[in-house]
Formats: C-alpha cells, sequence, structure tokens
C-alpha cells in the first residue's frame, strides 16, 4: 500500500514523473518561471552562456520591471535596457513599468494554476502558494537553469501542518495572524519546509488575505506555503479567465514533520519590530512610538482589500501634519479597481501620495527613502536594517494596512482598533 | 577538496541577511561583482569590504543567507575574495546560490572559532580544523548533489558539461 502524500511531496511526484517523499531528491518538470529586475540581469548572462533559444517551462517565462519602477538613475536605466533587449530578442513576455510587482502580475495574468511548479528569481515567489502551487525563490541562475531546461532539481521538504481556527475579528489582517505566526516560528523556524495552511481562519481569508500569508512564509525560510483548493480560489481564477483542474489536496494518512494550531479570533493587531521579522509585539504596546513616514503597498499588501481597509480607516479625517503617506498599488488592475470603487480618491482627500504600482519603497531604491534617524511603518515583509535605502538610524516597523493607516493618522504606531 | 583560510565573524552572529550581505543600494544599480565587492557586509561591518583578503572565510551563527533571492550575495562575496563559508545553518536559498556559483559552504557548530583564526576544512571528510590551535569539529557532510556542482564549477558548466543534470 503506498504511502499518504502532503501536497508538496504529490506535487513534486506529478512533475518527477514517479512518486516521491520526503527527502527524495528528484528532478522535476517545471511550469513556469519569472525574474523581477534586480535579478533578470544575472539570470540572463547564464541564459546567454547556455546558448537559451526559448524556454522550455511548460508555460513560459517573464520578466518583471518592478523594484525600481519607474527607472530612477542612469546605471539602473542601463539594467532594465538589457532587460528589454534581451525580452525582444527571445519574445521573452516583459511586464514593464507601471505593470505593478511581480508576485500580483503573475497571478493576474494567468501565469499560476493550481498543482503547478513555479520557480522565481525573489525569495517571495512562495506567494503563488495561495494558489494550490508549490511555488518557490531561486537564485538567478537556478531560474536559467529552469528556463533553459524546463527543468530542476528538488529535495523533497518535510511539510508542517498549520491549522488556524476561528475568524479574524474587525479591523485585525491577515498580515496580523501571520506576523504572529512568524514571531512563534522565527526567521528559521521553518527552513527547508512546506508549510500547508488549513482550518477555517484560512479558508474564511479573501485570496488577497492568503497572498499576503504565503508571501511571507520565507521569512521564517520556508521553501513553498501551499493552500488547499476552494470556492474561494476558483472563483478568483474563474473571475480571470484561468483554468483550475489540476488542483491538489495532501491525503489524511500524509506524514507531517510537525502540526501547529492557532485561533484567527485571538489574534490582534501585531508588528514587528526593528530589525526583525520574527521580533513581533502587539501594536498597542508600542503605543506613543513616534512614526514620520506610513507605507502602505507591496507583494505583501498593496492589494485591492488592503487598500480599501485603509482608505475605510481613514474617511473623513487626514493624515497628521509631519507623516509622509505613501501608497504603492501592487499592479495596474488593483490601481484601476481601487480608482473605480473611489479608494484612491479616498486616500488621496486624506492626505496619501501614491506612486507608480510596483515596489514602492520596499527596497530602498526609490520612491520614499527616509531621512536618518526616522521611523517608518510599513506593510513590507521586511525590516532589516538598511532596507529601506538609509542605514542611519532608520527603523521600520511591519503591520497590516489598517495599523500602517490609523498610525499615519497619529502620528504614533496606534492599534487600528483605537481610531 | 580541502580550503583554508583566517576567519572574519560578524556582529549580529545569527539571521545576516542578504541585504546585510549586499545593500539593495548598490545592487539594483551595479551589475560588475568586483565593484559590488567593495559594498559587502557594509551595514553590520563597513570596514570588512577592506579588509577582507583573498581565500579568507566567514564564520557565523544560524540562517546565514536569510532574506531575498539576489545571487549577488554569494557573487560579490565570492568576488571579495571569500573562499568559504562555515556557519551552523543556512538559508534555503543562499545555500543552493552559493554552490551554483562555487563558493563552498560548510554547517557545523562554530562558537569555538574566533576573528582571525586560521580554520582548515575538508569538504570530503567534514573534518573542521583550526590550524593554530589544532582544535576540531566535524561538520555535516557536504551532499553529494553539492559536490558535483562544486567540482563541475557551478551549476551553468554542470549543464554545459554534461548537456543537462547529472547530479545523481
Amino acid at each position: 500500500m503506498s504511502m499518504g502524500q502532503t501536497i508538496a511531496e504529490k506535487i513534486l511526484s506529478n512533475h518527477a514523473g514517479k512518486d516521491c517523499h520526503a527527502g527524495d531528491m528528484v528532478i522535476a518538470s517545471v511550469d513556469f518561471c519569472m525574474s523581477q529586475d534586480g535579478t533578470s540581469t544575472i539570470m540572463i548572462r547564464e541564459l546567454e552562456t547556455l546558448g537559451f533559444v526559448r524556454p522550455k517551462t511548460k508555460h513560459g517565462m517573464a520578466m518583471v520591471i518592478d523594484h525600481n519602477s519607474p527607472c530612477p538613475s542612469v546605471d539602473v536605466a542601463k539594467m532594465h535596457k538589457t532587460i528589454r533587449d534581451f525580452s525582444k530578442a527571445k519574445s521573452v513576455p516583459l511586464f514593464d513599468v507601471g505593470e505593478g510587482v511581480c508576485h500580483q502580475v503573475v497571478p493576474e495574468k494567468g501565469k499560476v494554476h493550481p498543482g503547478d511548479l513555479v520557480v522565481g528569481a525573489d525569495s517571495h515567489t512562495c506567494t503563488y502558494g495561495a494558489l494550490n502551487a508549490c511555488a518557490t525563490g531561486l537564485g538567478s541562475a537556478d531560474v536559467a537553469a529552469a528556463a533553459f531546461t524546463g527543468s530542476l532539481w528538488f529535495k523533497v521538504p518535510e511539510s508542517y501542518s498549520f491549522c488556524v481556527e476561528g475568524e479574524l475579528s474587525d479591523r485585525v489582517g491577515a498580515k496580523d495572524l501571520v506576523l504572529q505566526i512568524i514571531g512563534s516560528m522565527t526567521a528559521d523556524g521553518a527552513t527547508y519546509k512546506s508549510i500547508e495552511m488549513r482550518g477555517r481562519g484560512i479558508d474564511s481569508l479573501s485570496m488577497d488575505g492568503r497572498f499576503t500569508v504565503a508571501n511571507m512564509a520565507v521569512e521564517m525560510g520556508a521553501k513553498f506555503c501551499p493552500f488547499g483548493f476552494d470556492k474561494t480560489t476558483g472563483d478568483w481564477l474563474a473571475s480571470r479567465g484561468i483554468a483550475s483542474t489540476n488542483w491538489v489536496t495532501s491525503d489524511d494518512d500524509a506524514r507531517f514533520e510537525k502540526h501547529f494550531c492557532a485561533d484567527a479570533s485571538d489574534v490582534v493587531p501585531k508588528v514587528a519590530k526593528p530589525h526583525r521579522v520574527d521580533n513581533v509585539v502587539d501594536a498597542s504596546d508600542l503605543r506613543g512610538t513616534e512614526i514620520h513616514q506610513a507605507f502602505l503597498g507591496t507583494c505583501t499588501n498593496g492589494r485591492l482589500s488592503d487598500l480599501t481597509a485603509a482608505a475605510d480607516l481613514m474617511k473623513g479625517r487626514h493624515v497628521k501634519q509631519g507623516v509622509r503617506m505613501i501608497v504603492a498599488p501592487a499592479s495596474r488592475t488593483v490601481l484601476i479597481e481601487a480608482m473605480d470603487r473611489g479608494v484612491i480618491s479616498q486616500l488621496l482627500k486624506s492626505g496619501a501620495s501614491i506612486v507608480a504600482p510596483g515596489c514602492g519603497p520596499c527596497v530602498g531604491t526609490h520612491a520614499g527613502v527616509p531621512s536618518d534617524g526616522e521611523n517608518v511603518i510599513s506593510t513590507a515583509n521586511r525590516n532589516f536594517k538598511g532596507r529601506m535605502g538609509n542605514n542611519k538610524d532608520v527603523s521600520i516597523y511591519l503591520a497590516s494596512p489598517q495599523t500602517v493607516a490609523a498610525s499615519s493618522l497619529t502620528g504614533q504606531i496606534t492599534d487600528p482598533r483605537e481610531i | 577538496m580541502k580550503i583554508m583560510g583566517a576567519a572574519h565573524r560578524f556582529t549580529p552572529n545569527d539571521d545576516i541577511n542578504t541585504d546585510y550581505i549586499i545593500s539593495g543600494r548598490y545592487k539594483f544599480k551595479i551589475d560588475d561583482m568586483n565593484e559590488l565587492a567593495r559594498h559587502v557586509m557594509e551595514d553590520i561591518d563597513p570596514g570588512f569590504a577592506g579588509n577582507v583578503k583573498k581565500g579568507d572565510i566567514i564564520v557565523a551563527g544560524k540562517n546565514f543567507g536569510c532574506g531575498s533571492s539576489r545571487e549577488q550575495a554569494p557573487r560579490a562575496l565570492k568576488a571579495a575574495g571569500v573562499s568559504m563559508i562555515l556557519a551552523k545553518s543556512f538559508a534555503r536559498i543562499f545555500y543552493r546560490s552559493a554552490y551554483n556559483i562555487g563558493l563552498p559552504l560548510i554547517e557545523c557548530d562554530t562558537d569555538w572559532i574566533g576573528q582571525g583564526d586560521v580554520i582548515s576544512a575538508d569538504l570530503d571528510t567534514g573534518i573542521v580544523v583550526n590550524v593554530m590551535t589544532g582544535e576540531k569539529a566535524s561538520a555535516k557532510p557536504v551532499p553529494k548533489t553539492m559536490q558535483i556542482l562544486l567540482e563541475d564549477g557551478g551549476l551553468v558548466p554542470h549543464l554545459i558539461k554534461h548537456g543537462g543534470f547529472s547530479l545523481q
């Protein structure tokens, strides 16, 4: 009798053409691969060395210019030109300036399907796990190898089962849930593991919320973060004309290395303090901490429901004098929907400034580099020293869209339930 | 394969992320690894890039190389002259990328190694020795896949040599 399998074991088995279990080494076919403007130039050099003609991955590949978008300098412009020239020469799809953050654009454009195996030269590629896929970030050479050969070697990971019961309360977001999880797991608590998210607390999340949770799996070291497939997944894909036939579920007798439980109804607004993502406390513990800049956006929290939650909270109120509130919608589509629903207008009336869809100031290249000694509250996924482009006593606090919006109104870190 | 070099240690010791190895301030605008090498570790040790000598090694605690997938991190360290990294554990993406570009990583206890100690590691036996004191430790064996990649000079040379993956 064959042993039960986890989602990771099933997806890798399906792509390796043989039954495999945790610990096995397999060569697996890859469905899709991607890179962004910070990782594409090395990938392109490797592909040129290999004599690349066209991708052998089942659904091809794509490059996204999002980390420095629009381009902030002559040096970066040269790199962007290399990417555009390669895209044209090899007919590789490019999502250029204004399309948005790779991890919103790639799923929106239908590049990821349930049951897929996807790799990307960006650590937050694990975001696509929300669509019942196995997706992981890799270096540029690995992604070049995947594009060139159509396959890649994988060690089949052990899986952790993470069951979330209950439902999130008002003004508490998926970000608070995942920050609480990372705080308890720590920065290497799931290194090399596949984390399967399940339970009513997960099922009740919108796709936007699921992307937020899967996005941050790498902040505890995880390789994959596959979610189950349900009506929410199917509807999200169907509304974008994307098929979902090959969804997978783990077997009842699948072997999980560890089981974790949480109750979403116990989760309160959380903040990751500088300079570690696992340095997590309750937002209310930081009352009185002055902030100079608030940032809403990124592949973690730049989606329509994130912008809407912030706008709803800010309605009829104004950003505190002396605070800069910067908003980067995750994609052109998100921006258009947010405009059509009056969300952008609301944010602007409340004093926010909107920058182009993309990574915004998250990675310190443009669009909101803080001054020496400033505190930033951000919906991003990393708060490392120097992350936003300035290493001189800049402190970055990570929080939900609701907490960032609330803090922008008061000028200090604020539990959004107090607004 | 044996590698020997003088140890560099950092504060923090654990969870040294790729932003600390090479900041986004530089990696997004500089494409030349030799130039990037002048900024490695800048945010946690501004003197490191000027002090590191060819063949030196890095010694750290757990989860070295966590954070972003930037392959510039292992590449810039290699370009700076770093010949090997010893840590209690490595983050997953960094681990693959380092071997993909021909930079060996050794997983072992590192608390006994001090700044400036000259350390020799045998990648085949996993024996790590402080050549000044004779003190020894044994490392986790380097997986065969990684040894093959290293012997072939990295992932792309491996694919060219074998016309595909030949890792078993």
